[in-house]
C-alpha cells in the first residue's frame, strides 16, 4: 500500500500511531513491509492455502465470533443432499462437466430451495425460468459482476440449525472443507514458517470479536489470478468468522489500480454491465423489459426493485422517447451473445474479427497480458484510435514495436489506420473519481488544455453530437437508439467542454417535475423519475454536487459525511447493522456505530444506517412478503436473498461455492492438496503466441523453475502512460529492473547492476538486476524456492525504457471476471542482455522445444 | 538563536526550519518531485544506480531533497527464535499485542529497509556563507540560507566548503545552487513544497524551536517503545555547525545514510589559524628586527 497508495497509507501510519499492529503479506519486502510491524513473505499464488489456514485455525480454536456467525452468516443453513465438496472429489466440487470445463450449481443449493445469485452469474437461472431447454451459455456471457450480490429465494422457507452441528449445514461443511489447511500445510505450500503464520492467527484473532476489529487490504496482488475471486471469498469468510464485516475498523478494502477504477464499474466501461451493476441484456429469444426484469430481480432483498432502477435509467438515456408503450426503449439496448470482455476481444482482433477499437486512456501493449499477442492483435484492425497524453507504444507499436524489430511484423504490411487524438489531464477538466470507498470526489478545471488536447468528454459528446448530425432524418430503425438519446448537455468555454456538473446531475437523477432526487428509494417504475445510475442517486440531491464538498476533518464527525459523497446514500461503512447485536445494541461502546433507539423506532448512529430506518430488531415479515420487506431485522447483510453473509456461496460464482487450493496455470510445484492441480472452470485462450508451460512435475517444468511475480512501484503509474514521459518521475526509476535474492543471483550467476534475461514460453525480455535481500528463498515443499520480481511499468517509449514484462505473461484467466493470471508464473532467468533481431524469437522457440511445449500443454483441466 | 544575530533584522520572525523524522519516511520521493517542481530544478539523470530504490544518488545543484534508501540489518542480538522481532527497526521487545514468536531473522539480525529525506541543512554556523565572497549567499529573516542566483558569480568556493557535500555547480550554467527552504513560499506564510506533500508528515516545518521539543518528544516515545536505535542528527547548538536549521531523527547512525557523523564548519578554524599566522608573523618580524639591531652592536 505504501507502495501504491502512499498518500492513503498515510492512515496506516495514523493507525499505527493510535497502537494498531499492521502486517504485511508480500513475496516481496517493499516499503510498505519496512514500516510494518511483521512482514510475511510467501510464494506468490499461495494465498488461499494461507487464508484457508487461518480460516482453519479460527474454525479449529473456537476463535470465531458465535454470536455474529449464528445470527448474521449463512452458517447455519443446510445444504441439499446433493453436494459434493472439492475434499471429497480430488479437488473438484459436484456439477462439474468436463467436456463444458464448467460447473452446474444445482447440486450447491440450500435444501429444498432454488438461489439467484444477486452478484456473480445472475442469467444461469434465466434459462431455467423463462426459457425452454437450452445449454447454458451465460457462462461465456460472463455476467460476472452484474448485480452486486445476494440472491432471491424462490420458494420454500431456508432450514437452518442455529447449534451448527448438523453434518450438512455451511458451518460443518466450511470445517470440513478447510480441515487439512494446517500450519504444517501452509508451510509446506506457502513458505510461510510456522511459529510466523502462528503470530498472525493469534494478532488476527485477538484483535478481533466485540472490542477490536481487524481490516484486510488488498490490490491486484490478490484478483491477478485464475483463482482470484475466491482470494477474495477467502479473506470473505475469515472475516465473517470474525465477525469483522459492517464493523468500523473491520472490513475488506479493496485498493483500486487507478484512481477511479470503482467508477469504471459504477457506471461502467465493461461490456457486460450498465449503470448501477444492471446486468447488459443477452440475447436470448423474445426477450423483453418483462422477461428482462423476472430473470434477474430477486424476491427478496433490494434487488427486487431493479424495474425501477432500470426504466429510470432508460427515462435518463432516451428522456421522453423513452414510454411505457415502448417499454421504455428498452429495445435500443445493445444485446450480448456471448463474452466481449478485453481478452475475448483480444481474440476476435486476431482472428480478424472485429474493424476497430478505441483505446482510451488504456496501453494493452505494455499494459495487459501477453503484450505481445496485444500488439499483433491490434495489427488485425481496420482502424485504431488512441486516445493519450504521448504517444504511448499502443499507438508507435506498428513503426518501432518489439515485433518490427524481430521481423514478426512489417510496417508497409500493417494495414492498421491509428489515429492518436491528444488527451486532457484530470487538471485540465471538470469530472470526478469514484475510489474504493464508493466516494465520489468531484474536481474542477484549473487551466484549459492546450493545443488539440481534449476531455474525454469532449471527445464522446461531440463525436455522438457529429453522428446524431450526419444521420439526422433517417428513416432507418437501427438508427432511432442513436437520434431518440438525450443528447442536449450544455457546453462551456473556448473548446465546448460539456459541463460535468450537468451529466451529475442527470446521473443522479430528476423526478417527473425536474426536481433533483435525493435517494434511490425514490426511484418509480411509471416513467417518473429518470436516473443515470441507481446507487449515484442523490449525489445531486437538492440541486448541489455533493460530490464536491470538501469540509475539513476538524469541523465534523470523524466518519466525516461531508466530504465528498458516498453511494449510496453516503453511507460510509456497508452493511453497519451488522455493528450492532441482535437486539439492536453496539456489540460494544467502544466499537459502537449504528445502534436501534427504541424510544425513537430508529436505526441511528454515527453513518447512515444500512438497513430499512424504522425496521425493528424483532421484526418478523408476513408470509409472501416481497423485496425488502421479506428481511427480517437480524439480516444485515440486505442485498442477499436470505440477508446473511455468504460463508459459502450457492451460486453465482463460476468456479466453486468455496475457495480451495490451486496452483497457478504456470507453477513449479505439483498441488500437495488435491489431484486436481489447477482451477478447472478457469479460461484459457488458445494461440500459437500463448503458449502455456508445463508445471509440477510434469516433463519440461524444470525448464522454468523460477515463480515470477509482477507488481508497482510507487514512481510510476500502471502502464507507464502517465508517468515514464515526466522527466521528473521518470529519473526516480529510469530503468526496467528485475528483483533476486543474493542466493538465486550466486545460482544464476546475475550480477548486480549488470543485465538478466528472463524467458517463458511467451517471450524472452531483459532487466537491470537489483540483488537484495528483500527478495527472500522461500522452503516450499521441502526445497529451497526463489522467487524473481519485475515492475511492470515499462515499455520502448518515453523517458524511462525498457522492456515489457507482459510480454512474458499468458492470457489465462479468471472464470468469474476474466482478470489475468500476471501474479504468478513460472520463468528461467540467466545473465546477460537478450538477443535482437530474429534471434529474440528463435531463443523463445528454443526453450519451447526444450520443455516439450505444444498446442495443448497446460491446458488440461 | 545566536545566527540571527549575525545577521541585521528588525523583527524578525522565529528561526524556521526543518525536522524529518525518517521513522515514519515510506520513501515516495514526494518530496524530491514538488520541490523540482516548485522550483523548476531540472531533471538530473536518466540511469539505474542499483543503490536499492535510490537513483537520484545525493544532493547536488538539480537535487535539493534526496531520499536515500539503506537496506541492512539491524543490530539487535543474535536470534534464538523464542525472540520476537517486530516492530521498528532495531526494536528488540515485543509490541505488546502481538504475541512472541519467530520471524525470518538470521544471525545477523533483522532484516531493514532504512528510508530517509535529505536536504540542506541550513546550518547555524553555515560555511558556504562564510566564505562566499560576492554577498551572493545570505542569511534570510527566518534563518534559512539562501543563494541569490543574480549575485553568484560561480567561483565556487562554497562547494568545498560544505561539511556535508549540498551546494554544488550547474554545469552549464556555472552558478551555485542548492535548497532554498522554499522562501518564497514562506514569504506569503505558506510551508515548503515538500513539507506540503509529504503524507506522512516525516517532513516537518515550523518554529525550529518548537520543532526540537517536538523531536525529543518523539525520540523518548520510541525509546518506550524499545527503539532503541532512534537518535537525533543536527539538532544540538553544541555541535560544529552551531546545530542545524533543518534536523533528522535517524534509525542508525548516520554513516549508514551517507551522513558525517561529526560536521564542522569549516571555517572554524580560521580565527585561530589567523591568530597563529598573526603570531608567526609578529615573531619572524621580531626575529628579523633582533637580527638588524644585534648588526648594529
Amino acid at each position: 500500500m505504501a507502495e501504491c497508495h502512499p498518500v492513503g497509507f498515510q492512515w496506516v501510519m495514523e493507525a499505527k500511531a493510535r497502537g494498531a499492529t499492521v502486517i504485511h503479506v508480500d513475496p516481496r519486502f517493499t516499503r510498505t513491509s519496512a514500516l510494518a510491524d511483521l512482514h510475511v513473505p510467501l510464494r506468490a499464488g499461495s494465498d488461499i492455502a494461507f487464508l484457508g489456514g487461518l480460516i482453519n485455525y479460527v474454525l479449529q480454536n473456537d476463535a470465531y465470533f458465535k454470536e455474529y456467525v449464528v445470527a448474521y452468516t449463512n452458517a447455519a443453513t443446510i445444504l441439499g443432499e446433493d453436494y459434493v465438496d472439492a475434499e471429497e472429489n480430488d479437488g473438484v466440487f459436484s456439477g462439474f462437466d468436463p467436456e463444458d470445463r464448467s460447473y452446474d450449481f444445482h447440486s450447491w443449493q440450500y435444501e429444498g430451495m432454488e438461489v439467484q445469485a444477486a452478484s456473480g452469474q445472475r442469467d444461469q437461472q434465466y434459462q431455467d425460468r423463462v426459457a425452454a431447454d437450452q445449454k447454458s451459455g451465460v457462462n461465456k456471457a460472463g455476467r460476472g459482476e452484474a448485480h452486486g450480490s445476494g440472491g432471491a429465494a424462490i420458494r420454500g422457507e431456508i432450514k437452518h440449525d442455529d447449534t451448527l452441528r448438523h453434518p450438512r449445514c455451511v458451518f460443518q461443511v466450511l470445517k470440513r472443507h478447510y480441515a487439512r489447511y494446517t500450519p504444517e500445510m501452509v508451510e509446506e505450500i506457502c513458505g510461510i514458517p510456522q511459529d510466523l503464520f502462528h503470530q498472525v492467527a493469534e494478532a488476527l484473532v485477538k484483535n478481533s470479536g466485540r472490542d477490536r476489529t481487524s481490516a484486510f487490504c488488498y490490490a491486484v496482488g490478490w484478483t491477478q489470478h485464475t483463482v482470484g475471486v475466491q482470494y477474495i471469498r477467502a479473506a470473505s469468510i475469515l472475516q465473517s468468522l470474525l465477525g469483522n464485516i459492517g464493523r468500523p475498523g473491520g472490513g475488506i478494502l479493496a485498493l483500486r489500480g487507478h484512481a477511479s477504477i470503482q467508477g469504471s464499474t459504477d457506471i461502467p466501461t465493461l461490456y457486460n454491465l450498465l449503470p448501477g451493476y444492471l446486468p447488459m441484456p443477452h440475447a436470448h429469444e423474445h426477450e423483453d423489459l418483462d422477461a428482462y426484469i423476472q430473470a434477474d430481480s430477486t424476491e427478496k432483498g433490494y434487488w427486487a426493485n431493479s424495474r425501477d432502477y432500470m426504466v429510470s435509467l432508460l427515462k435518463a438515456w432516451w428522456g421522453p422517447a423513452a414510454t411505457p408503450e415502448n417499454e421504455f426503449c428498452f429495445e435500443y439496448l445493445p444485446r450480448l451473445t456471448g463474452s466481449a470482455s478485453t481478452y475475448d476481444t483480444v481474440m476476435a482482433q486476431l482472428a480478424g474479427k472485429t474493424n476497430g477499437y478505441f483505446l482510451i486512456g488504456e496501453n494493452p501493449a505494455v499494459g495487459s497480458a501477453n503484450a505481445k499477442l496485444q500488439r499483433m492483435a491490434m495489427a488485425n484492425l481496420d482502424w485504431l484510435v488512441v486516445r493519450d497524453f504521448s504517444l504511448i507504444e499502443s499507438a508507435t507499436w506498428w513503426k518501432d514495436g518489439p515485433e518490427i524489430e524481430t521481423g514478426e511484423m512489417v510496417t508497409d504490411d500493417i494495414k492498421t489506420e491509428v489515429f492518436f487524438l491528444p488527451a486532457a489531464a484530470h487538471t485540465e477538466k471538470d469530472g470526478s473519481f469514484t475510489n474504493t470507498q464508493r466516494l465520489l470526489q468531484f474536481h474542477h478545471q484549473a487551466v484549459e488544455p492546450a493545443g488539440d488536447a481534449r476531455s474525454d468528454l469532449w471527445f464522446t459528446f461531440h463525436l455522438g453530437r457529429r453522428i446524431r448530425e450526419k444521420l439526422a432524418g433517417s428513416r432507418d430503425p437501427r438508427d432511432r437508439p442513436i437520434l431518440d438519446l438525450t443528447w442536449d448537455y450544455p457546453t462551456k468555454g473556448s473548446q465546448d467542454e460539456p459541463e460535468a456538473e450537468a451529466i451529475i446531475a442527470e446521473i443522479s437523477g430528476w423526478n417527473a417535475k425536474g426536481e433533483p432526487l435525493s435517494s434511490y428509494q425514490e426511484l418509480a417504475a411509471d416513467g417518473s423519475t429518470a436516473c443515470g445510475c441507481w446507487i449515484y442517486c442523490g449525489v445531486y440531491a437538492d440541486g448541489t454536487n455533493q460530490a464536491a464538498r470538501r469540509k475539513p476533518a476538524g469541523e465534523q464527525s470523524w466518519v466525516a459525511p461531508e466530504w465528498g459523497w458516498a453511494w449510496p446514500a453516503n453511507r460510509r461503512l456497508l452493511y453497519n447493522r451488522a455493528s450492532a447485536d441482535p437486539e439492536g445494541k453496539p456489540w460494544s461502546e467502544r466499537k459502537a456505530y449504528v445502534w436501534w433507539d427504541p424510544d425513537d423506532g430508529k436505526w441511528t448512529g454515527h453513518d447512515v444506517p444500512d438497513f430499512k430506518v424504522d425496521k425493528a430488531p424483532d421484526y418478523q415479515p408476513p408470509k409472501g412478503a416481497k423485496g425488502p420487506e421479506a428481511l427480517t431485522g437480524v439480516d444485515p447483510f440486505i442485498m442477499q436473498a436470505d440477508g446473511k453473509a455468504w460463508l459459502f456461496v450457492p451460486s453465482g460464482l463460476s468456479d466453486g461455492p468455496l475457495p480451495t487450493h490451486y496452483e497457478p496455470q504456470e507453477s513449479p510445484f505439483t498441488n500437495p492438496l488435491y489431484r486436481q492441480q489447477r482451477n478447472p472452470a478457469r479460461e484459457l485462450h488458445k494461440h500459437e503466441n500463448n503458449r502455456l508451460q508445463p508445471s509440477g512435475d510434469e516433463p519440461g517444468a524444470e525448464i522454468f523453475p523460477y515463480p515470477l511475480t509482477t507488481y508497482r512501484l510507487t514512481e510510476h503509474h500502471t502502464a507507464g502512460g502517465m508517468t515514464r514521459w515526466v522527466p521528473y518521475l521518470a529519473e526516480l526509476q529510469p530503468e526496467l529492473f528485475c528483483e533476486v535474492s543474493p542466493e538465486l543471483a550466486a545460482e544464476r550467476g546475475l550480477e548486480h547492476g549488470a543485465w538478466a534475461t528472463i524467458v517463458t514460453a511467451r517471450n524472452v525480455i531483459e532487466a537491470r538486476v537489483m540483488v537484495t535481500e528483500r527478495m527472500a528463498p522461500l522452503q516450499v515443499a521441502g526445497r529451497t524456492v526463489h522467487q524473481v520480481g519485475l515492475p511492470y511499468h515499462w515499455g520502448p517509449n518515453g523517458y524511462a525504457r525498457g522492456d515489457s514484462p507482459n510480454d512474458l505473461t499468458s492470457v489465462a484467466l479468471d472464470p468469474n471476471v476474466h482478470i489475468q493470471e500476471v501474479k504468478a508464473l513460472a520463468c528461467d532467468i540467466r545473465p546477460g542482455r537478450r538477443p535482437r533481431g530474429p534471434d529474440r524469437i528463435a531463443l523463445v522457440h528454443e526453450y519451447q522445444q526444450r520443455a516439450g511445449i505444444t498446442d495443448t500443454t497446460g491446458t488440461e483441466v | 538563536m545566536g545566527v540571527l544575530r549575525e545577521s541585521e533584522y528588525d523583527d524578525a520572525p522565529p528561526r524556521m526550519g526543518f525536522f524529518t523524522d525518517t521513522s515514519v519516511c515510506i520513501g515516495c520521493k514526494a518530496c524530491e518531485v514538488a520541490c523540482k517542481e516548485w522550483n523548476h530544478v531540472p531533471e538530473d539523470g536518466l540511469s539505474f544506480s542499483g543503490m536499492s530504490y535510490d537513483n537520484t544518488r545525493g544532493l547536488g545543484a538539480d537535487t535539493w531533497r534526496h531520499v536515500a534508501f539503506i537496506e541492512n540489518r539491524s543490530e539487535t542480538a543474535p536470534v534464538d527464535l523464542g525472540m520476537p522481532a517486530v516492530g521498528l527497526p532495531g526494536s528488540g521487545d515485543v509490541r505488546p499485542d502481538l504475541p512472541p514468536g519467530g520471524d525470518l531473522l538470521d544471525a545477523e539480525g533483522k532484516l531493514q529497509w532504512l528510508m530517509a529525506s535529505d536536504v540542506c541543512k541550513h546550518c547555524t554556523h553555515a560555511a558556504c556563507l562564510d566564505v562566499c565572497p560576492t554577498g551572493s549567499l545570505f542569511r534570510t529573516e527566518f534563518g534559512s540560507v539562501v543563494v541569490q542566483e543574480d549575485i553568484c558569480n560561480g567561483c565556487g568556493y562554497c562547494i568545498p566548503a560544505c561539511p556535508y557535500g549540498v551546494i554544488d555547480q550547474r554545469k552549464d550554467d556555472g552558478r551555485a545552487w542548492k535548497c532554498t527552504l522554499c522562501y518564497d513560499r514562506l514569504e506569503v506564510g505558506m510551508e515548503p513544497a515538500c513539507a506540503k506533500a509529504c503524507p506522512t508528515d516525516s517532513i516537518q516545518f515550523g518554529p525550529l524551536e518548537e520543532l526540537r521539543e517536538r523531536a525529543q518528544q518523539r525520540v523518548d516515545q520510541l525509546h518506550e517503545q524499545g527503539v532503541d536505535v532512534a537518535r537525533l542528527y543536527g539538532h544540538d547548538p553544541e555541535d560544529g555547525v552551531g546545530g542545524d536549521g533543518a534536523f533528522f531523527l535517524l534509525l542508525d547512525e548516520p554513516e549508514a545514510y551517507g551522513l558525517p557523523p561529526d560536521p564542522v564548519v569549516t571555517t572554524r578554524d580560521l580565527p585561530a589559524m589567523w591568530r597563529r599566522a598573526g603570531l608567526a608573523a609578529l615573531g619572524l618580524a621580531a626575529g628579523v628586527v633582533a637580527a638588524a639591531w644585534g648588526r648594529k652592536g
